[in-house]
């Protein structure tokens, strides 16, 4: 272990004891009724207005790992790592329509996750399994990889050796925030995101304005980049990657609200008018994450090398750089603490999957409200226990692999959950089908792709990124491809062919629990009701029940 | 048993949403920040440069400008006349205080 930075450390430390401490007393804000906006929180049209929602959203869908990880990618791989700017451009325009659906629907029938919404519209406890499982399954790694923002911190100020003693930190700083999650619910992550948010902003601002500076200039950052890319095309695309990139920006945007935390974040918003704001308020982020991503380009101009071989320090080492300590401080606290908040907010949108849609429908159906309460604190801190295990015991990178994985396999619940807010065509045995066949290829794809070091050289013959050369399907090209759009594509095909199929046969299609109405639904309807809090929550159906024993 | 596989409650008539549409022929807009983004030969290229910046890259971050007009300008025309966002808005205060 190297000298650990004090400055930074003790301005780490401080910051972190600041969101400790709201998080904390986050849970109390709720008591007092009348507390400025914060008794608005809990999920559920308490009145999550343009702002909150504003915070809430981006801190939930522009994660730690981001800010660390697409940087990283274009100080890697140049110009392909800026597929982040138009994947966070097409999908507010993509979704304009859709939230407001989901909102509308899940307020007037009680759902609270994706998994809620496709068991009652399609009368299919076997698919609203699958959502939920998949959701499951693809948020565990994102959740890991919040850890990993934090780690590429810590080992920049200094804690890079191995064993316990290097691993505390981390240890020390997910047990907080299991702690407060467990105590304070959705209102924990909200109230921090505000911190978050600020410190993001400030170290942007000061990182674009001083580090062209200090380096020789935009003109130069570019310069150094083409340099060290010349064989691929230099600061732009080779003509085979182009392909690759929109479907990958498309593919990515298609995937992101369905995670089961973007719509957590986006059924507390208090009407459809403020999702439709944040629609094209939330993008001030997106051009937030163009600089960070040009992050990466200021490295390669700075002369920056990564710690050992783990190229997500790319970042942090460009600020200890370039930063004098005090503020590389407050640099690295605003990624720690950016992982934070998403962190929270995932672990328990999982939380809400296994309780609702796996405990209460397959394992203990009589659980009451105070069971599935416990259940669900219980399953948080297990989600969470479960990420901080993954990131001690397996090689950070293959976090990194299941991330790209679970993004492919989350993109196979779009045609119940998204398409199912449209149209209930479908048919559900289908559905099913689809889902399966889209895993298949999704997965296959994956594990055909081989990872390339700069010269062509393979390191690593499966798992090895997103670009899937269509050269493998036997077709005579260089191209690449996302293998979550090829996929989506399988998936629907088989949807389509299959309903066919069970129509004419004239198989049973289950009861749709929603009427038409129910999706442009305003908060003034009579319909309209408010969700249950997140974590204290019982499935549709149970608070009846409740009522009536009582 | 039963009741916790049905939807909570039916809606009775009385309390039924009012018929309402998202429709408007000013949604086709949003397809314009949706398609061009993705149109990749359109911007994959360093000339002309702004500053110091590629094409590539400026034009690329423009686009952010290009979603955030779209999706205001398709908000503002679909908005819900004004009468009905005031009876919204007495209703949410309602809640909150109710």
């Amino acid at each position: 272990m190297k000298d650990v930075n004090v400055v930074e450390l003790v301005i780490v430390v401080l910051l972190f004891l600041v969101v400790t401490v709201m998080g904390f007393a986050a849970a109390r804000w709720r008591r007092a009724e009348s507390l400025m906006h914060l008794d608005e929180w809990g999920l559920g049209g308490r009145s999550f207005g343009s702002w909150i929602t504003w915070f809430l959203l981006g801190g939930d869908l522009y994660t730690a790992y981001t800010f660390v990880a697409v940087p990283a990618l274009m100080f890697g791989a140049g110009a392909a790592g800026f597929f982040a700017v138009p994947y966070t451009v097409v999908i507010y325009p993509l979704v304009f329509l859709v939230v407001i659906r989901l909102w509308s629907v899940s307020h007037v029938r009680g759902f609270v996750t994706p998994a809620d919404f496709v068991r009652s519209r399609f009368g299919s406890p076997t698919m609203a399994l699958l959502v939920a499982i998949t959701g499951i399954v693809a948020t565990m790694p994102y959740i890991a990889l919040q850890l990993v923002g934090i780690e590429a911190v810590l080992k920049s100020m200094g804690f890079t050796g191995s064993g316990f003693a290097a691993e505390l930190p981390l240890i020390i700083a997910f047990l907080v925030l299991a702690l407060y999650t467990y105590n304070s619910g959705l209102r924990a992550p909200a109230m921090i995101a505000f911190v978050k948010d600020t410190l993001i902003y400030l170290t942007i601002i000061v990182a674009v304005i001083v580090i062209p500076g200090k380096v020789g200039g935009w003109g130069h950052i570019f310069d150094s980049a083409a340099d060290k890319f010349s064989a691929t095309g230099g600061v732009i695309l080779p003509a085979t990657g182009q392909l690759g990139y929109a479907t990958l920006a498309f593919g990515s945007a298609l995937a992101l609200f369905l995670y089961p935390h973007s719509v957590t974040g986006v059924l507390a918003a208090s009407n459809r008018d403020v999702l439709k704001r944040n629609m094209s308020a939330l993008p001030v982020y997106s051009l937030a994450l163009g600089f960070i991503a040009l992050l990466g380009f200021m490295a390669i101009a700075a002369g920056t090398k990564p710690i050992g071989t783990d190229g997500n320090t790319i970042v942090p080492e460009l600020f200890q750089s370039s930063f004098p300590s005090w503020f590389a401080g407050i640099a690295f606290a605003a990624i720690a603490i950016g992982a934070l908040v998403p962190a929270a907010i995932m672990s328990i949108a999982a939380a809400n999957l296994f309780t609702r849609n796996i405990w209460k429908e397959y394992v203990h159906k009589d659980a009451d409200s105070r069971e599935e309460a416990r259940v669900a604190k219980i399953a948080s801190l297990v989600v969470k226990v479960g990420a901080v295990a993954a990131i001690l015991f397996i090689d950070p990178q293959f976090s990194i692999d299941l991330q790209l994985i679970g993004g492919v396999i989350i993109l196979q619940t779009l045609p119940s959950v998204a398409l199912g807010l449209y149209t209930r065509w479908m048919h559900r045995g289908a559905l099913v089908a689809g889902w399966v066949a889209g895993m298949v290829v999704g997965l296959w794809m994956l594990y055909e792709i081989p990872k390339k070091d700069p010269t062509g050289a393979i390191i690593k013959e499966h798992f090895g990124g997103s670009s899937f050369p269509l050269s493998k399907l036997g077709l005579d090209t260089k191209l690449t491809i996302y293998p979550g759009i090829v996929s989506l594509a399988v998936n629907l095909l088989v949807v389509v062919i299959i309903t066919l199929i069970l129509r004419a046969m004239k198989v049973a299609d289950g009861v749709d629990g929603t009427a038409d109405t129910d999706y442009t639904a305003e908060r003034e309807d009579p319909s309209f009701r408010e969700l249950p809090e997140p974590l204290e929550s019982a499935p549709p159906g149970v608070a009846e029940e409740a009522v009536r024993r009582g | 048993m039963a009741t916790a596989s049905t939807p909570p409650s039916t809606p009775g008539p009385q309390d039924a949403a009012p018929r309402r549409s998202d429709r408007s022929p000013w949604n086709w807009l949003l397809l314009i920040p949706i398609v061009v983004p993705l149109i990749v030969p359109l911007y994959n290229a360093v000339d002309p440069k702004w500053g110091s910046f590629p094409l590539f890259y400026w034009l690329q971050l423009a686009f952010v400008a290009l979603g955030v007009a779209t999706t205001a300008l398709v908000y503002r025309m679909t908005r819900r006349p004004a009468a009905e966002r005031e009876a919204a808005a007495r209703a949410a205060t309602r809640d909150r205080e109710g």
